[in-house]
C-alpha cells in the first residue's frame, strides 16, 4: 500500500513531490482529504442554519475547525475498524461511512436518522459502519472503547479501535482507569484527545498542571503529538499508528492539537471571558485545516481555483441534499416510543410501569 | 416582596449564606469565570474571589469527594453539578460516603454539604441529559432531598440546605431558571426542610407533586376548574424529610389523590407516597391513587416523541377523571 502511494506521488511534478512524498500521500488521496473536509464543513454549516430556524434542537456541538480530526484520523482505517467518540461527532460518523443523510436526519430527529431520531446530535450510532457513538457524558466513552479493544483481542481479530475524547475528559477517573487496563492487557486501542485547548469555557491550562502529552506516561502508553490542523500529518500518523497497533504494539495515546472555531455548543458564545475574539480570528485565519491543505495543493499545482470551486460546489450540494432528505423524512411514529427499550419483549413478568397505553 | 427569577433567587441565597459564613464555598464546573453553566453563580467570583468560588476540572467523582472530605473536616461546601445527569459519576461519594458518615462514626462527623444543580429534562437533550434523579438520592438514609419549584422556595430552601448539618441533594430545574416570582426580602428568609406547601386549594381531588411539576399540576388544576373540579395542589418541596402530615391532611380532605412526578414510575417518589397513604389513611380513600410520570423509557430526542414521553397537564387531567370515576 505505502509503496504504491509513494510511486504515485513520485509521478507528480517535481514541485509536488516533496511534501506529499515525505508523508507518503498520493495526489488523489490529498485531494480526497480536501473533498472530505469540505463536505464536513458545509454539512455542519447546514446544521448550524437548521439549528437557527429550529429544525434541530437540544445541544448541537460543531466540529468546525477540527475537521482534520475526522478526515485524517479515520480515512486510514479499515471499514471493520471501530471508531467511538463523544458528542462532537457528526463529521467523524460521516468519515466512518455513515451517510450524511442519516446523520442529518438524526439531527432533525426524524425516522430515517441513524438512530431513528431517538438519539439526536450527541448520539449518532451505526453498527454496520462500526461507528460506536455518540456519547454525552464527558469521558464516558473511554472505558467503552477499552472494552471494544478487549473484544478485539478476545476474538483474536486484527482490527483496531480509535476513540476520541476532548481535552477536558482526561481529568475524569475513567480516563486513567481505562489507560491502565489497556496497558496491562495490551489492548489495540488508540486514545485520541482532540485537544482544542478548552473544555467549554475552561482553558486546559487552568485544570491541569502537566501538559497533555504526559497524561499517558504513568501508564507506560506511548504518546504522540500530532498537529490536528495539518490533515496530511494527521493522516500519516494515524496510518502508521493503526498499522502498528494492528500488529500488536498495544495501546497508544495521541495529543491531537486542534482548535474549535465555534462556541462549545450552538447555545454557547464563540468567545468571551474565556478566550478573546482575536484569538479565535487568528486561528481561523492561520489554522484552518481546509485552507492549509488548499494552499499546499495550490502551491504544488495540484489544485486551481476552478477545481476548488467545483469541489466546494459538490460539498454544498451534498450538504443541501442531506438537509432536504432530513426535512422530507417523517417524524418517528408513536410506536417508536416504547420500541427498543429492551432487546425483546419478555414472555413473563411486566416490563413497563407507567400505566400508559403503548 | 421582590420579583426575581429562580436563578436570581438561588444566586441571592448563595451570596447571603457566603456572607454569613466564611466556611461556605462553591465548587463545580464553570461556576467561576463562566458564571455557571446556567449563570446561577453570576457575579460571585468578583465578590468572593477564587478561593471561595472555584472552577473544578471535569472530575465529578473527585470534586464531590473533595467536598465530602472538606465537610468532614469542618467546612460547608456547596458542590454544583452542571446537571445531576453528570452526578452519576459522583453518586458513590454521595451515598457511600456523605450519607453514611454520621452514622458510621456514631455522630463524630457531621456532613454539612449541599450538592446542587438542575435535574430532569429540558428540551430535546436526549437520553443521557434528561433524567429526573431525585429517587436515587432519597433512597439512601442519611441524605436529604430538596426540590424547589418557585423562586421563593428556591431561595428559602437553599439557605436552609446550606445551614443544615446533613448532606442535601438540592435539585433545581433547567426550565425553571428563568421563571419569575415573588421572594420575601428578608436576609433571614429560611424555609425549613420537611414542610410541604399547599400551592392551591380545592376540595374534590388532591394533586401531590414536587419540583418543576408543580407548574404542570397547577396547569391541570386550571383546566379542571373550568370543568367544575377543584383540586388541592400540594407541593412537597422536600422529598426527604417528607411532610407526611400535609399529605395525609389533603388525602383525608379530598379522599382522591393523584401523584405527579417527572421521573420514572418504578420505585419512584410516588410509589413511596402511595404506600404511605394506604398504610396510614386507607379508610379515607374513595379511589385507588394514581400516578402520573414520565413514560417508562429513556428520554427520546425527537421533539414529537419527547412531548409524548413527558408527563403533561392532560395526563394529570385524565388521571384525575379516573380517580373521580368520571
Ligand atoms: C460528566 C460530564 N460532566 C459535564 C458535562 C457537561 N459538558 C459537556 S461537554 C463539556 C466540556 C468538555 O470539553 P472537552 O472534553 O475539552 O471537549 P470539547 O467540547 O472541547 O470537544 C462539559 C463540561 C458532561 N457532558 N458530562
Ligand atoms: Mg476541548
Amino acid at each position: 500500500m505505502a509503496q504504491t502511494k509513494e510511486k504515485k506521488a513520485k509521478k507528480n511534478s517535481k514541485k509536488a513531490g516533496s511534501l506529499l512524498e515525505e508523508v507518503g500521500i498520493s495526489e488523489e488521496l490529498a485531494l480526497d482529504l480536501l473533498r472530505d473536509m469540505l463536505l464536513y464543513r458545509r454539512f455542519e454549516e447546514k446544521a448550524e442554519e437548521a439549528y437557527a430556524i429550529g429544525k434541530i434542537g437540544g445541544f448541537c456541538h460543531l466540529h468546525i475547525g477540527q475537521e482534520a480530526g475526522a478526515a485524517g484520523c479515520i480515512k486510514p482505517l479499515r471499514s471493520d475498524d471501530y471508531v467511538m467518540s463523544a458528542y462532537r461527532e457528526h463529521t467523524q460518523a460521516i468519515a466512518k461511512g455513515v451517510p450524511p443523510r442519516a446523520v442529518m436526519a438524526e439531527l432533525y430527529g426524524r425516522a430515517d436518522g441513524s438512530s431513528g431520531g431517538k438519539g439526536g446530535s450527541m448520539h449518532i450510532f451505526d453498527a454496520e459502519h462500526r461507528f460506536m457513538g455518540g456519547h454525552g457524558i464527558v469521558g464516558g466513552q473511554v472505558p467503552l472503547a477499552t472494552g471494544i479493544g478487549w473484544k478485539i483481542k478476545y476474538r483474536e481479530e486484527d482490527t483496531v479501535c480509535v476513540v476520541f475524547m476532548g481535552d477536558a475528559a482526561v481529568n475524569q477517573g475513567a480516563f486513567h482507569e481505562s489507560l491502565n487496563m489497556a496497558a496491562i492487557w495490551n489492548l489495540p486501542v488508540i486514545y485520541v484527545v482532540e485537544n482544542n485547548e478548552y473544555g467549554m469555557g475552561t482553558a486546559f491550562s487552568r485544570v491541569s498542571t502537566t501538559e497533555m502529552v504526559k497524561k499517558s506516561c504513568a501508564h507506560g502508553i506511548p504518546a504522540h503529538v500530532v498537529n490536528g490542523q495539518d490533515v496530511l500529518e494527521t493522516y500519516a500518523s494515524f496510518r502508521d499508528l493503526a498499522e502498528e497497533v494492528r500488529n500488536g504494539a498495544g495501546p497508544q495515546f495521541v495529543d491531537l492539537q486542534t482548535y474549535r472555531f465555534r462556541g462549545h455548543s450552538m447555545s454557547d458564545p464563540v468567545s468571551g471571558t474565556y478566550r478573546s475574539t482575536e484569538e479565535v480570528d487568528r486561528a481561523k485565519k492561520e489554522q484552518d485545516p481546509i485552507a492549509l491543505l488548499r494552499d499546499i495543493l495550490m502551491k504544488e499545482d495540484l489544485l486551481d481555483s476552478d477545481a476548488l470551486d467545483e469541489m466546494d460546489g459538490e460539498a454544498r450540494t451534498m450538504a443541501q441534499d442531506a438537509a432536504d432528505f432530513a426535512d422530507a423524512s417523517p417524524k418517528p411514529d408513536r410506536e417508536a416510543l416504547y420500541r427498543n427499550v429492551w432487546a425483546e419483549e419478555n414472555e413473563h413478568g411486566r416490563l413497563f410501569f407507567d400505566g400508559r397505553d403503548r | 416582596m421582590a420579583v426575581m427569577t429562580y436563578r436570581e433567587a438561588l444566586n441571592e441565597a448563595l451570596r447571603e449564606e457566603m456572607e454569613r459564613d466564611p466556611d461556605v464555598f462553591l465548587m463545580g464546573e464553570e461556576v467561576a469565570e463562566y458564571d455557571g453553566a446556567y449563570k446561577v453563580s453570576k457575579g460571585l467570583l468578583d465578590e468572593f474571589g477564587e478561593k471561595r468560588i472555584v472552577d473544578s476540572p471535569i472530575s465529578e467523582l473527585g470534586f464531590t469527594g473533595l467536598g465530602v472530605g472538606a465537610a468532614m473536616a469542618g467546612l460547608r461546601p456547596v458542590i454544583e453539578f452542571m446537571t445531576f445527569n453528570f452526578a452519576f459519576l459522583a453518586i458513590d461519594q454521595v451515598i457511600n460516603h456523605a450519607a453514611k458518615m454520621h452514622y458510621m462514626s456514631e455522630g463524630q462527623f457531621s456532613m454539612p454539604i449541599v450538592f446542587r444543580g438542575p435535574t430532569g429534562a429540558a428540551l430535546q437533550l436526549s437520553a443521557q441529559h434528561s433524567q429526573a434523579c431525585e429517587t436515587y438520592y432519597s433512597h439512601a438514609p442519611g441524605c436529604k432531598v430538596v426540590t424547589p419549584g418557585t423562586p421563593a422556595d428556591a431561595k428559602g430552601l437553599l439557605k436552609a440546605a446550606i445551614r443544615d448539618d446533613d448532606p442535601v441533594a438540592f435539585m433545581e430545574g433547567e426550565l425553571l431558571y428563568n421563571f419569575k416570582g415573588e421572594v420575601p426580602e428578608d436576609d433571614d428568609f429560611v424555609i425549613p426542610l420537611g414542610v410541604a406547601d399547599l400551592k392551591r386549594e380545592g376540595s374534590d381531588v388532591s394533586i401531590v407533586t414536587h419540583g418543576k411539576m408543580i407548574h404542570v399540576a397547577l396547569q391541570a388544576a386550571g383546566k379542571l376548574e373550568k370543568d367544575g373540579i377543584e383540586a388541592d395542589v400540594l407541593d412537597l418541596r422536600t422529598i426527604r424529610p417528607l411532610d407526611m402530615d400535609a399529605i395525609l391532611e389533603t388525602a383525608k380532605k379530598t379522599n382522591r389523590l393523584v401523584y405527579l412526578e417527572e421521573g420514572w414510575p418504578y420505585a419512584g417518589t410516588g410509589a413511596q407516597i402511595v404506600s404511605m397513604i394506604q398504610e396510614e389513611a386507607f379508610d379515607y380513600l374513595d379511589a385507588p391513587i394514581l400516578r402520573v410520570t414520565q413514560a417508562d423509557i429513556p428520554m427520546p430526542y425527537a421533539k414529537n416523541l419527547e412531548m409524548m414521553a413527558k408527563p403533561s397537564a392532560d395526563h394529570v387531567v385524565e388521571a384525575v377523571n379516573k380517580v373521580l370515576y368520571r
